[in-house]
């Protein structure tokens, strides 16, 4: 059979992530798979050399918008390694708070894409409804919707306001009756099992091999959560689950989300009644030469920093990985093999942007035909459709 | 005002191009369609494809790899278009203007008609925006 | 194992390999190693040990170019960096590691685009993140990059 090329991309909103797929297929299945990246390349690393410490956490900030927190967390806890320097007790909650409400309202967004992907128009907007009352919580506690500017090495930059925590704690618990609802909508649908179930197999061993990260691998039975295995912030002091799952399916991806949020809510309600009193902030002056590492485990998986200074107020050298770049290699394991109306939802399992899949492009080995990426994604809602038919 | 602009202004559909932002706002962009902001009821749809947009949101820092296809993707959409800049970055490339990345800011490249600026702008900014861009031409 | 055992095995397997062992706290172990044993090393933390590979980093040095591997053992909590030192005045060259740890991939291909230093027998060296008409033989990340692009605008012409 003639061998028909792909190109997927190339637009991707991710700092390091931007990518190109190149998909090779045999009709309708997916044979090869080859990627570009350097779309949304900005140099960060370089600009962060010419920052100061301070002025540093503020263009990481901007590294991706959706992990916003997550990238000044790793960062400033490499620049405390260096010292090396324990933050307030005050402090590690703020930060634990800010974090987790960052890791519901990405799972939310990740789970309404999944679901228009699929065709579920429906779970796209009630998860992006949901996703807006985390975000009201975020601007009450930070100031903003989505950069929240909280961090510096050495603490944290606003306190939280004791009057503000009970209307943000009925917020929070407003939302759990919706989240419930979105959980039984997800996972006792039948269209939606035979959709997810046993597509795009991330098996153990390739888990480990790819060092994936974050969900994806703790879909694959690999638990390996940054939170649990190295603590940093409050979470040595709260009681939560790490959730694993075992089959490493699309399934899985969306479970291991989908609970991960409750947890969320159960350490972020912790931490804000029991927010310790005390300083916020270290006030650190100068950060001696040495070396520091900072990871942390962002809602994608572990975000790593490492951060060199000699002395100056400036980094010598500043290295940012970012989950996504270890996870995204792992598409070539799971992709293969799989039909093209299901890639689309490969690729968005791993969480790694949903732009790219807007702009999908599908052309034929002799560049007759064109389909936009909206093709693709009807091609993934009218095979929902046929089985929906088909169960009943 | 001629008969092709009176059309497009009805109901805008606007494509959206990312050219190396940090997706805060794209997605700042999409929550616009969203139950809470829902700009839908104006008539202002996102357009899937290039071919159907009367109204280009560009957001990111034009960095060297994507500044090529945005050219070439400005070429492909039917005159007339109307082309806002959504963000600090496609303002004046913001913090990343000493990147090594980004050369060029974006009204160097493609006549832009508004900017909105935030980092990133609230949907309610970017709805103001559009609505005035309409304003604007009318 | 206990984080000593680790140390002890590595220290005794690669006596001849390790020239020093920086003992930072007990979450951190930096160990510089000779440039022509990081294959064998890293192959036997990353399988036997059974630690996850983080990411490697390049750095630019006044007088030579540091790669670290930083590898994680996640129950004991330790993370073990590597530190290789490649001499300037030599050519910038070491054996790739992913053959062996497909992990390794693309941190290898982004360090060879962003620093120049050449991998020894990886699969596929392609560009991986700056732009297709990026000059050869310009590296962004070390500490002589001077700005080539003559057409860019660096104020905001105000």
């Amino acid at each position: 059979m003639a061998k028909t090329i792909i190109p997927i991309g190339p637009y991707h909103p991710l700092q390091e992530e931007p990518e190109f797929f190149t998909l090779t297929v045999e009709g309708e299945r997916v044979v090869d798979i080859d990627v570009r990246i350097g779309y949304n390349h900005r140099g960060i690393e370089k600009l962060s050399e010419m920052k100061t410490f301070d002025q540093s956490t503020f263009v990481i900030e901007r590294i991706c918008g959706i992990c916003s927190t997550s990238h000044p967390f790793a960062y400033t806890r490499a620049v405390e390694d260096i010292i090396p320097v324990e933050v307030p007790e005050r402090a590690k909650y703020i930060r634990t708070i800010i974090a987790e409400g960052e890791r519901i309202h990405s799972h939310l967004l990740w789970l309404g894409l999944a679901g228009h992907f699929l065709g579920y128009n429906t779970v796209y907007m009630w998860a992006w409804k949901l996703r807006e009352e985390i975000l009201d919580v975020m601007e009450i506690l930070s100031g903003n919707r989505n950069n929240y500017a909280m961090f510096k090495p050495g603490g944290v930059r606003r306190d939280i306001k004791p009057e503000d925590i009970p209307g943000v704690i009925k917020k929070i618990d407003s939302i759990v009756p919706t989240l419930l609802m979105l959980k039984k909508a997800v996972m006792d649908d039948p269209v939606l099992h035979v959709r997810t179930k046993g597509i795009g197999i991330l098996t153990k061993e390739d888990a480990i091999n790819y060092s994936a990260l974050g969900p994806t691998s703790r879909a694959s039975g690999v638990a390996r959560d940054v939170r649990k295995d190295s603590p940093y912030g409050a979470y040595d002091k709260v009681d939560w689950e790490m959730i694993v799952t075992q089959n490493g399916d699309v399934f899985d991806k969306v479970v291991v989300r989908i609970l991960e949020m409750f947890e969320s809510v159960k350490i972020m309600k912790y931490c804000l009644l029991n927010l310790p009193k005390g300083e916020i902030d270290l006030n650190l002056k100068d950060i001696p030469p040495g070396e520091g590492i900072g990871h942390i485990e962002a809602p994608r998986g572990e975000t790593f920093h490492y951060v060199i200074s000699d002395g100056t107020n400036r980094p010598v050298r500043h290295k940012v990985r970012a989950p996504t770049f270890m996870n995204l290699p792992t598409y070539k394991a799971t992709v293969v093999g799989e039909t093209i109306s299901d890639a689309t939802i490969i690729l968005a399992a791993i969480d790694p942007c949903y732009c790219c899949t807007e702009r999908m492009a599908v052309r034929n080995a002799k560049g007759r035909k064109l389909y936009s990426g909206e093709d693709l994604v009807r091609l993934s809602q009218e095979k929902t459709e046929k089985i929906r038919k088909g169960l009943k | 005002m001629n008969l092709k602009l009176k059309a497009l202004l009805k109901s805008p559909w606007v494509f959206h191009l990312s050219t190396g932002s940090c997706n805060n706002c794209d997605i700042e962009i999409l929550d616009c369609l969203t139950p809470r902001f829902d700009i839908e009821r104006f008539g202002i749809l996102l357009a899937g494809s290039i071919k159907h947009a009367d109204v280009l949101l560009i957001t990111g820092s034009c960095n060297r790899q994507s500044v090529v296809r945005m050219k070439r993707l400005y070429e492909q959409v039917p005159k007339p278009c109307l082309v806002v800049a959504v963000g600090e970055c496609a303002l004046s490339r913001g913090m990343f203007i000493h990147s090594y990345n980004c050369p060029v800011p974006l009204d160097k490249i493609i006549p832009v008609d508004v900017y909105i600026p935030g980092c990133p702008p609230k949907p309610e900014a970017i709805i103001a925006g559009v609505v005035k861009l309409i304003g604007k031409v009318k | 194992m206990t984080r000593e055992q680790v140390l002890k095995d590595i220290r005794e397997r690669f006596m001849e390999d390790i020239i020093d062992i920086f003992d930072k706290s007990p979450k951190r172990v930096y160990i510089e190693i000779k440039p022509e044993s990081i294959m064998k090393m890293a192959n036997y933390i990353f399988k036997n040990v059974g630690a996850r590979f983080n990411i490697a980093s390049g750095v630019d040095m006044r007088y030579h170019m540091e790669i670290l591997y930083h590898f994680i053992i996640e129950d004991i909590n330790l993370l073990i960096s590597l530190r290789v030192k490649l001499q300037k005045d030599k050519k910038l060259e070491v054996d790739s590691l992913a053959p062996s740890i497909e992990a390794t991939n693309w941190i290898e291909r982004e360090i060879h685009e962003l620093l120049g230093i050449n991998f020894k027998g990886h699969p596929d060296l392609r560009k991986l993140l700056l732009s297709d008409d990026w000059p050869e033989g310009v590296y962004p990340l070390r500490q002589d990059y001077k700005e080539w692009d003559e057409g860019a605008i660096r104020d905001r012409g105000v």
